[in-house]
């Protein structure tokens, strides 16, 4: 027999299928509100409050506990331990309105019935009066109002911004709001809390974060954590949004399932799942850039204004993040960058893929727009003559090392035709019709790792058992991005065993502890790592095993497609697990992995928050109807590095679905309040994500298959899940350009974000004069 | 009354006024279905009535006249309907959530059409949304699919 036998089925790098892509297309992959419900199931429904900021004056539930069905109503006097879901530990996050109600939306009560619809119609019999307090919406109003900041702010510094944008031979400042983004999740909110005995409670939940929900609950029931348990299969979409979300949701069906002893499901209507759970934070930004006749920067000072809400929540490392990327690719000589995370009577704004670096990111590339127009220069021009050199350091003085972007843009310009299809839009534009055309090419270069250096770790733990089947966990959440697949690929390589062979199961915080949320694009890169270790250690004891019972020295063992090699042996792999079984050989272990190297030091701004950076540049071209402000994207093309991809049919859908939802957030998708404090886009009839309609007519997608990450990754790949969102700017500064032909680029269009046609049609106008 | 569903007639008591996805899920528990929005503008909850796609959050058991079938109806992991197969072979789903609905949309697309153009694709796919942004791999899909139904 021959080591070389046909590679087993799976291994990492191949294009594996998705571990439930047989099941997603037949209507068999059970989500949280698919799984069977215990006998008795009740349900609970939020009552949400009708004012922006007021106090609570009476509560009356009368007619809501005559309806049919209804056992009884929670309200904050009801919950038993804390009545806090704030995941940075500052108290601001009440589950239940306690007096005062910051944000109209926030929930107040929940109402429990028999029958979901019966507590929904019953939540809204109740009658809630408040005394109206003040109320601010926005991050300027609430600067100038004082309303102060909901979490501590962040500067880097690196050099005297101030003296260096004195001396640069140009100086340009400007402010751009960019707005926020729902996520749309196509699975709303859902928890399923069933009671157990003594303290314990087990919850099914729709979350990126089981062991946060696992805590939330244990406060809130004034329990130790070891009682209640978190399960989650897979989620219908989490971009974020079940990063800390649903830890309310989870909280009152577990409340409720420990008092009426019953199972508790609590799913919104997705009406109130937009106006309740936290969005995107939009950035109000405040720009001074310096530069020479060359383009090239001299100083930045950026001051970049959040729209938090009304509790803290993950704003101040999301606002830390919209720092860390307020450079996008470029290198600062000088700079001064400034968080400003506002308090507003809306609600909390919360993670959402990219986590704040999409809009510092942006904060970039408008300067870099108006570096070009001033000097009349290419776009594209600007952004090479200010790409980082390995060496240089970021405001937040990590050297960077591993810069492949002027290799990337060179194959992507040439690929894409870049130069050629740009004289074709001048001269399509100079022809001066209604349709007007724009086309442009943007990069980024996106930090990987939490920067709260400790959520960069993670454990996972495999069983083999005496069948010779495998049964693989890991702390990490499966929400479409494929990370179970890709782990189990990683097992399956290191057993050399078919992936078939390896049973993915939920993840629940009985099998790993202490995890962190699947989340900053990290899902991979830690559990992947993982579920390695706890691979190596059992093929260290199997390795150690049939070194003693075939007699051969422990480096003629080898693990081989389908077998164990022991010298000139081949043990099939059953039989080798049957074997060590008998031998009694420990046949299960725990990984775990830390990501080495990365440090960070808020207080002085300094360190190395990041293992390594992903890469990637897409090139947009887009036609705008100058009469109706309405725009399609013609083409778009990607070259985008995921190092070595373990999987690049999952990674290059990673790599579709970021460009098209980055570019929904700066196009179509506008959240809309009005001055009562009402969010009135609340729905898809109001609430536009991009349709089918709106991809790209032409779009070439491809990985850098060159790229190999330079730090040891996980088989030398990069995280894939928020980076190529940053390339949807491409769409945008397109937008922008067509605009400006309208006045013959002799400036930008200077489109806030998003550039809604509404906001197109204004800015030809504007520029028409 | 009586509904066929999935090619099996079904005794049902509830009220005629229930929405048909609320006795697809929590009634006969077929599950393939999903709740999306509730105000038929996601397509999530797409299913068949005769071959014709309609929204099932929106349509009234009361008022249905004619076969349904749902996904778990449209074929099985052992013998996909070739739409379903399609899915599989361009990689299609990510969450996985709206594809339920996104392939009832295909096949009953396909079944009146079954050569339609990139602009009749996304005319028929532009009242069933996905937040993972698949959009590509659908239309790939759901031309590799045509190939499949013309070579029978």
């Amino acid at each position: 027999m021959k080591d070389d036998a046909a590679p087993i089925a799976g291994q990492a790098h191949q294009d594996t299928i998705h571990d439930s892509a047989i099941k997603h297309v037949t209507g068999r992959a059970d989500y949280t509100d698919d799984l069977v419900e215990p006998t008795g199931t009740i349900h609970a429904y939020l009552g949400l409050s009708t004012c922006a900021h007021g106090r609570i004056t009476g509560m009356d539930f009368t007619d809501t506990l005559a309806q049919p069905g209804v056992l009884g109503v929670l309200t904050a006097d009801d919950l038993p331990g804390v009545n806090d879901v704030s995941p940075n530990g500052m108290n601001d996050d009440p589950i239940l309105a306690d007096g005062v109600v910051h944000f109209w939306g926030q929930p107040v009560f929940a109402v429990i019935a028999e029958t979901r619809d019966q507590a929904r119609r019953a939540a809204h019999k109740a009658r809630i009066d408040y005394d109206a307090l003040p109320h601010v919406l926005d991050p300027i109003a609430a600067r100038d109002a004082g309303m102060g900041y909901v979490t501590d702010p962040l500067t880097l510094r690196r050099g005297d911004a101030a003296v260096a944008m004195a001396d640069a031979p140009r100086r340009i400042t400007g402010r751009f709001a960019v707005g926020g983004q729902d996520h749309f999740y196509l699975e709303g909110q859902i928890a399923l809390a069933i009671p157990g005995e003594d303290d314990e409670v087990a919850l099914h939940v729709s979350t990126q974060h089981p062991s946060e929900v696992q805590h939330m609950v244990a406060h809130v029931l004034g329990v130790p954590s070891s009682a209640v348990v978190v399960n989650v299969r897979r989620m219908g979409g989490g971009f974020g949004g079940k990063e800390t979300q649903m830890n309310l949701f989870a909280c009152v069906a577990a409340v409720a399932a420990k008092r009426w002893h019953r199972a508790v499901k609590i799913r919104p209507d997705r009406d109130d799942d937009m106006t309740a759970t936290g969005k995107r934070h939009d950035f109000v930004i405040d720009y001074a850039v310096g530069f020479d006749d060359e383009g090239r920067i001299r100083a930045v000072e950026g001051d970049l204004y959040a729209r938090c809400g009304f509790s803290a929540d993950l704003s101040g490392p999301v606002t830390d993040r919209a720092l860390f990327h307020a450079d996008n690719a470029y290198f600062y000589p000088d700079v001064r960058l400034s968080s400003h995370p506002m308090r507003t009577n809306t609600v909390s704004n919360t993670a959402f893929r990219g986590f704040g670096g999409p809009q510092g990111a942006i904060m970039a590339e408008r300067m870099v727009e108006e570096i070009a127009y001033a000097l009349g220069l290419d776009p594209l021009e600007v952004r090479k003559r200010n790409l980082y050199q390995n060496g240089q350091l970021t405001p937040y003085h990590q050297e960077v090392q591993d810069q492949i972007l002027p290799r990337l843009i060179a194959e992507l310009e040439q690929s894409s035709y870049y130069q050629a299809r740009r004289q074709a839009v001048l001269d399509w534009n100079a022809r001066g019709g209604v349709i007007r055309k724009g086309i442009a090419l943007t990069p980024v270069k996106f930090g990987i790792s939490f920067t709260a250096t400790w959520f960069n770790q993670a454990g996972a733990l495999i069983h083999i058992y005496s069948d010779g089947s495998i049964h693989l966990n890991h702390g990490g959440t499966e929400m479409g991005q494929g990370l179970n697949t890709k782990v189990a690929q990683i097992v399956a390589e290191a057993f050399q065993c078919d992936i078939s062979r390896i049973r993915i199961t939920k993840t629940t915080t009985e099998k790993v502890p202490n995890t962190s949320a699947t989340a900053a694009s990290s899902g991979t890169d830690l559990n992947g790592m993982a579920a390695l270790d706890a691979a190596n250690q059992i093929k260290a004891r199997l390795t150690a095993f049939v070194a003693e019972n075939w007699k051969v020295a422990e480096d003629q063992v080898a693990f081989v497609p389908g077998h164990v090699r022991a010298g000139d042996q081949m043990i099939v792999f059953d039989q080798v697990i049957r074997a060590a079984y008998m031998a009694r050989i420990h046949l299960s272990a725990a990984g775990f992995y830390k990501t080495p190297k990365i440090h960070w030091d808020r207080t002085t701004g300094q360190g190395r928050p990041f293992y390594y950076f992903a890469y990637g540049a897409a090139v947009s071209e887009v036609s705008v109807d100058t009469l109706t402000g309405e725009y399609v994207i013609d083409r778009a093309d990607i070259l985008h590095d995921v190092g070595r991809s373990l999987n690049p049919a999952l990674d290059r859908g990673q790599v579709e679905g970021a460009f098209v939802q980055g570019a929904g957030w700066l196009t179509t998708e506008e959240l809309w309040w009005d001055d009562k404090g009402r969010l009135r886009t609340h729905a898809p009839s109001t609430y536009k994500v991009p349709l089918a309609s709106d991809r790209p007519r032409i779009f070439n997608v491809a990985l850098a298959d060159w790229s190999e990450a330079t730090e040891r990754t996980i088989k030398r790949s990069k995280a894939v899940g928020e980076p190529p969102f940053v390339l949807g700017i491409s769409v945008f500064e397109a937008i922008n350009m067509a605009v400006a032909s309208v006045a013959d680029y002799r400036e930008p269009a200077r489109l806030d974000a998003p550039a809604t046609p509404e906001r197109v049609l204004m800015a030809v106008e504007r520029l028409r004069g | 009354m009586e509904l066929r569903i999935n090619g099996l007639a079904r005794r049902i008591e509830a009220d005629p006024d229930m929405p048909l996805l609320w006795l697809l899920r929590d009634v006969l528990g077929l599950t393939g279905t999903k709740y999306g929005c509730g105000v038929a503008a996601c397509g999530a909850c797409m299913v068949h009535v005769d071959g014709q796609a309609v929204l099932a959050c929106q349509t009234l058991i009361g008022d249905i006249e004619g076969e349904i079938t749902t996904i778990e109806g449209l074929g099985t992991p052992d013998a996909p309907h070739p739409v379903q197969a399609a899915w599989i072979e361009q990689q299609v789903a990510q969450c996985g959530y709206c594809q339920s609905g996104q392939i009832m949309a295909a096949a009953a697309l396909l079944a009146q059409n079954p050569d339609p153009s990139d602009d009749e694709i996304d005319a028929a796919m532009q009242g069933n949304l996905c937040r993972c942004a698949t959009y590509p791999r659908i239309r790939a899909a759901i031309r590799s699919a045509a190939l499949r139904l013309e070579a029978g």
